[in-house]
């Protein structure tokens, strides 16, 4: 990285560990924190979606969509998220290969199971097996988000449908009597008002998320865990040109420094986004702040 | 017409361009056979043999790290096309994945502990999950306690959880040496396994061949005792 890095044996600590910390390896560790973000940016409107449509099915009036949404909310909030990421991730990805091979490789013959292979036509490989390393990494990064946006869409679900039950059953009552229809009582009146309820659960399972995103090692995504790990473990002179004892518990002190940082700063954010959402609200929240302005 | 030819001359590009990937696999962390190094690329001696195999093999190849634990299913279910991870032949193993010919012959394993009394079969022995050494340990007598990587056995031994640590010799030899003085080999060595082979998927009987046929040529010119003795030192076995 830098130019005195050439020689590291000679130099004082402070270079030394402007060059250690600089290394392509260290760059990894860096920029796997750039995947944590992004794994949150994107799976947490995902899953959000997921709990919407999940609440709507499960309220709906019409009985095999009203199963559906609460089959999709038991089951998948009853089934330990180890399991849920290791065996569903396989059978997703197993299943697409699948689908494609069943569409590409029609004249294939040999049976897609030979003992413990899973074999497919190498069209119907996904990602392709001559694609770049990049793809293979976004695929397995998209799989990854997908099944954190269902696992956390089933208890978003869950809390959705808590909070469009919880809207005072006067503001429904007043907005039939004005002639709305149920689907317009939903959009203007339900949907606008459930968030105050929805939010504590809703910050809740963010706060659940941040702290689940380790799990991304286990989808084989290099996450920080990952490399926390592989940076921390002692080397030895002959395979690194940085050589140092077990430092695996302060690279771990950082993530819990990390970590511990991220949270707080999202209750900052969720305290602010709760007393806004309070505000007109015939709850202990809105009472409070009607009363402040007085 | 000419754009007939063009077309035609693409075509053949963009085929002698499809050449067959194979993604190799391995775990990056069994120094010295395999390893990231400060960049962050996989190096080793099996980076080395890998790149002369597929040089040889006419192969593109790329390198893909994954955890020890589940380098097998992950083979099998095609996130890449070999293993080449410092991994011992076994009959086990044979049964569900293949081998090529080994690439590294059969060698010691040892124990290593801080005290050079420690009860070797019946005290606490740590080792790497699903390694040939684990099963050793297993049937030796003394309680095994496993770790999911190479790192993680040295630290059980260092902070005393362990009473000694049993794996590859070759890995361990320049644990030991850079320790200090404070681990040292302890018992005799024990030879296990049919030495170190790739492990390709059952149904892929076209690409062992072509590896085997790479090996072979490897050890026929020397290379490869070349390449054994940069990365084990003078005294390593060689072909």
């Amino acid at each position: 990285m830098f130019a005195f890095c050439a020689d590291p044996d000679t130099l004082d600590p402070v270079r030394w560990f402007a060059c250690y910390l600089t290394t392509g390896k260290h760059q990894n560790f860096y920029w796997a924190f750039g995947t944590v973000f992004l794994l949150l940016a994107v799976t947490a409107p995902t899953a959000l979606l997921f709990g919407f449509g999940g609440a709507i099915a499960a309220r709906s009036r019409i009985a095999p969509l009203s199963w559906l949404g609460k089959g999709y909310i038991a089951v998948v909030r009853g089934v330990p998220d180890i399991a849920f990421f290791l065996f569903f991730v396989i059978a997703l990805d197993q299943g697409i290969e699948y689908l494609r091979h069943v569409v590409l490789c029609p004249e294939w013959t040999e049976p897609v199971r030979q003992g413990s292979d899973f074999l497919v036509c190498n069209e119907a490989k996904m990602p392709l097996g001559d694609s770049p390393q990049w793809v293979h990494e976004a695929y397995g990064f998209a799989l990854a988000v997908l099944t954190f946006a269902i696992v956390f869409g089933a208890f978003a679900a869950n809390v959705l449908y808590g909070a469009m039950r919880a809207v005072p059953k006067a503001q429904v009552e007043t907005a039939a009597a004005y002639g709305m229809s149920p689907g317009q009582t939903f959009r203007r009146v339900i949907v606008p008002q459930m968030w105050t309820f929805a939010l504590p659960g809703l910050a809740n399972l963010w706060m659940i998320l941040i702290k689940a995103t380790p799990l991304l090692f286990l989808l084989g995504v290099e996450d920080i865990v990952y490399w926390a790990r592989e940076l921390g473990g002692a080397v030895t002179p002959r395979f690194s040109s940085y050589p140092h004892g077990d430092w695996t518990f302060w690279y771990f002190a950082v993530l819990l420094v990390f970590y511990l940082c991220f949270t707080k700063l999202s209750e900052v954010v969720i305290d602010r986004l709760t007393a806004n959402l309070a505000r007109g609200q015939a709850t202990a929240g809105g009472e409070a702040l009607r009363k402040g302005m007085a | 017409m000419k754009t007939i030819i063009l077309a035609a001359a693409l075509t053949a590009i963009a085929a002698a361009g499809h050449a067959q990937t194979v993604r190799m696999g391995t775990e990056g962390a069994y120094p010295p056979y395999n390893f990231l190094n400060d960049a962050g690329e996989v190096d080793g001696f099996e980076r080395a043999v890998g790149d002369e195999v597929c040089a040889r093999a006419e192969l593109t190849c790329e390198w893909v790290t994954n955890e020890w634990d589940s380098i097998i299913p992950n083979l099998t279910s095609g996130n890449y096309d070999t293993i080449i991870a410092g991994m011992s032949i076994t009959d086990e193993r044979d049964e569900v994945i293949d081998f090529t010919q080994n690439y590294f012959p059969p060698a010691a394993s040892a124990y290593v502990s801080m005290d050079p009394d420690a009860d070797l079969t019946g005290g606490v022995v740590a080792a790497q999950i699903n390694t040939i050494q684990a099963g050793h340990v297993a049937e030796s007598g003394a309680t095994l306690l496993e770790f999911a990587t190479y790192d993680e056995t040295i630290a059980a031994v260092r902070s005393g959880e362990a009473d000694a640590v049993f794996a590859d010799k070759d890995a361990l030899a320049p644990t030991v040496e850079e320790s200090g003085g404070e681990l040292s080999f302890v018992g005799d060595d024990v030879p296990l396994g049919g030495g170190i082979g790739i492990g390709v998927r059952e149904s892929d009987g076209e690409l062992r061949d072509a590896l085997n046929a790479a090996i072979t040529s490897m050890k026929e010119d020397g290379s490869l005792n070349e390449m054994i003795v940069e990365w084990f030192g003078e005294d390593a076995k060689t072909f």
